[in-house]
């Protein structure tokens, strides 16, 4: 067992040399203006699968509608940015609260609904939210909003999905998190024990939808342009996101923050063999389901503790053999 | 001392009643259980109590307060702990955090800590495998875990569902065994049973419903001697 001061210490010292890291390369031309805008990117969607995570896999509430929540964060902020001339953190901020609280306004009636039937209601959500922002001439309409200054840099990108996964990672290991738990594994017998299963569903949901947000404003000033298509705000962008989740395993932290450096790499070194990426990945989606169906951590964590085990038993069979 | 007051309970299930209007009351302290076949109400009865199904009529004093329309997530803070038929244990997390959830709504600390060792006391093959994921257990361990989860809410009356349901034989007079001791230690038990002999057997008073109704009830021992519960339930063995 590791010290959890040292542990602590050793975190963050791990990931201020990867930010250093990656300056260093960037300022040495090693890593391109490019590289680091995917970078950029995959951090984006770290924030995204970790708090989709919280809803799908920690509370077990089948959402499909993550994107509806990312272009209200998107859109607030970028309205925020350039019309109205609001800081950038503060956009964000509002960007993520707005989203949050469409997290409650759907979660209430939604939340009556399960399974497939609360699958089918937040897809319909997000795509409400997709056809009102589609008929706003205020950020575009149709032809898409532009002109939104290029804010989000890798700094910004990275300490925002640090603390989004510091946030969620506490809030799942508190007594709300033990109870977003017992909702997702009996929901009668966690009520039968006290727990509001109807707070902690809309808790959960009004959470992820706040951090999605954030991710959305992120988003929109990375992208410069938004457009009310379903690849970047609608059910295409939902589902990537619910893949990423599950490649990387529902309810496992590491698993989902892997999954979505990993997925969002992946394309993009696929650049190079045009019209076959689009059979390239999914076929690599399928091996790895087929392989690992629960994902690619099946729950578990990846920790500092876990690694110290696995050292010492390989220390240890080596010892044997 | 009256615990549980029911007056005139009624349920429908959309257009079918199912419960018609049962009454009854469980004294401080008691083992108190309640028979009848399949379909007869008993696990209607006690999810109606626990407010897991909505009650379409009558109602219920606890302790001397009304609790008819109280939700179910505020019982157990109340002292009235439903352990659900077919166990429900949460199978993805441990034997300890599904003991913790029992103490959800409790705040002291020390006390949690107390009742736990005192469930470990109870059942020590629960503390052998206290680190285990619960789904991992077998159908008798799952019954003790069931228990002691409800047992950590700290409960005055404790609503048992059928802790016998799909055990062996001999698990289910250990269940039984435990039962007992639970409510020597001091817990008044509401007891829904399949396994009638043994039910009468540690109860000190019975109901026997019979499609809703209140066919009989009493003492355990003049419910089990009477000629018409093997009419009703029992059948000739």
């Amino acid at each position: 067992m590791v010290k959890p001061r040292l542990t602590g210490l050793i975190k963050i010292i791990l990931l201020l040399c990867i930010y250093g890291v990656v300056r260093l390369l960037e300022s040495r031309g090693l890593l391109l203006p490019y590289h680091v805008q995917v970078l950029s990117l995959c951090c984006i969607n770290v924030i995204l699968v970790v708090s989709l995570n919280l809803i799908n896999g920690f509370t077990g509430q089948f959402s499909i509608g993550h994107a509806g929540f990312l272009a209200i964060g998107a859109y607030l902020s970028a309205f925020l940015t350039v019309k109205m001339h609001v800081p950038f953190l503060a956009a964000i901020l509002c960007g993520g609260l707005l989203a949050g609280l469409a997290g409650l306004a759907v979660g209430l009636p939604a939340l009556r609904l399960r399974g497939d039937y609360l699958a089918i209601a937040t897809l319909g959500f997000g795509e409400i939210i997709r056809v009102i922002i589609l008929n706003m001439e205020a950020v575009g309409g149709a032809k898409g909003f532009s002109g939104i200054p290029k804010y989000t840099t890798f700094g910004i990108a990275y300490l925002t999905a640090i603390i989004t996964v510091v946030v969620i990672r506490n809030f799942v290991h508190s007594d709300y998190g033990r109870a977003c738990l017992a909702v997702r594994e009996d929901e009668i017998a966690a009520e039968s024990l006290g727990v509001n299963s109807t707070y902690f569903k809309v808790l959960a949901f009004a959470l992820g939808a706040f951090f999605a947000g954030t991710a959305g404003a992120l988003f929109s000033h990375y992208l410069q342009y938004m457009a009310p298509t379903p690849s970047q705000i609608g059910f295409v962008k939902s589902i990537d996101i619910l893949i990423m989740l599950v490649l990387g395993g529902l309810g496992s932290l590491t698993g989902s923050v892997i999954a979505a450096v990993v997925l969002t790499i992946i394309p993009e070194l696929l650049r190079g063999f045009a019209e076959y990426r689009m059979i390239i990945y999914p076929i690599l989606l399928i091996v790895v389901m087929l392989y690992l169906p629960a994902g690619l951590m099946a729950g578990r964590e990846l920790s500092l503790d876990s690694l110290a085990r696995l050292c010492k038993g390989v220390k240890s069979s080596a010892h044997y053999s | 001392m009256t615990l549980l007051e029911v007056e005139g309970l009624t349920v429908h299930y959309g257009v079918i009643q199912a419960l018609k209007g049962i009454s009854f009351r469980v004294e401080q302290g008691e083992i108190f259980t309640i028979l009848g076949s399949n379909g007869a109400g008993k696990t209607t009865t006690l999810k109606a109590l626990s407010g897991l199904v909505p009650k379409s009529g009558g109602r219920v004093f606890f302790e001397g307060r009304d609790i008819t329309t109280a939700p179910s997530h505020t019982l157990p803070a109340l002292g009235l702990v439903h352990v659900p038929e077919g166990r429900r244990i949460f199978a993805g997390l441990t034997v300890a955090d599904n003991l913790l959830l029992g103490a959800y709504h409790r705040r002291d600390k020390a006390g949690i800590k107390e009742d736990l060792e005192s469930v470990y006391e109870l059942f020590p093959r629960l503390a052998e495998r206290r680190k285990q994921d619960a789904g991992s257990l077998s159908g008798g361990e799952q019954q003790m875990l069931a228990m002691g989860r409800g047992l950590l809410s700290r409960p005055r009356l404790l609503l048992l569902d059928e802790p016998s349901m799909g055990l062996a034989p001999v698990l289910v007079e250990e269940i039984f065994r435990f039962i007992q001791e639970i409510n020597r230690r001091g817990t008044t038990i509401l007891l829904v049973e399949q396994n009638a002999h043994l039910a009468l057997e540690i109860a000190h008073k019975a109901c026997v419903l019979e499609t809703g109704r209140v066919a009989l009830s009493g003492a355990a021992r003049e419910v089990a001697a009477d000629g018409r519960i093997q009419e009703i339930y029992l059948g000739a063995g």
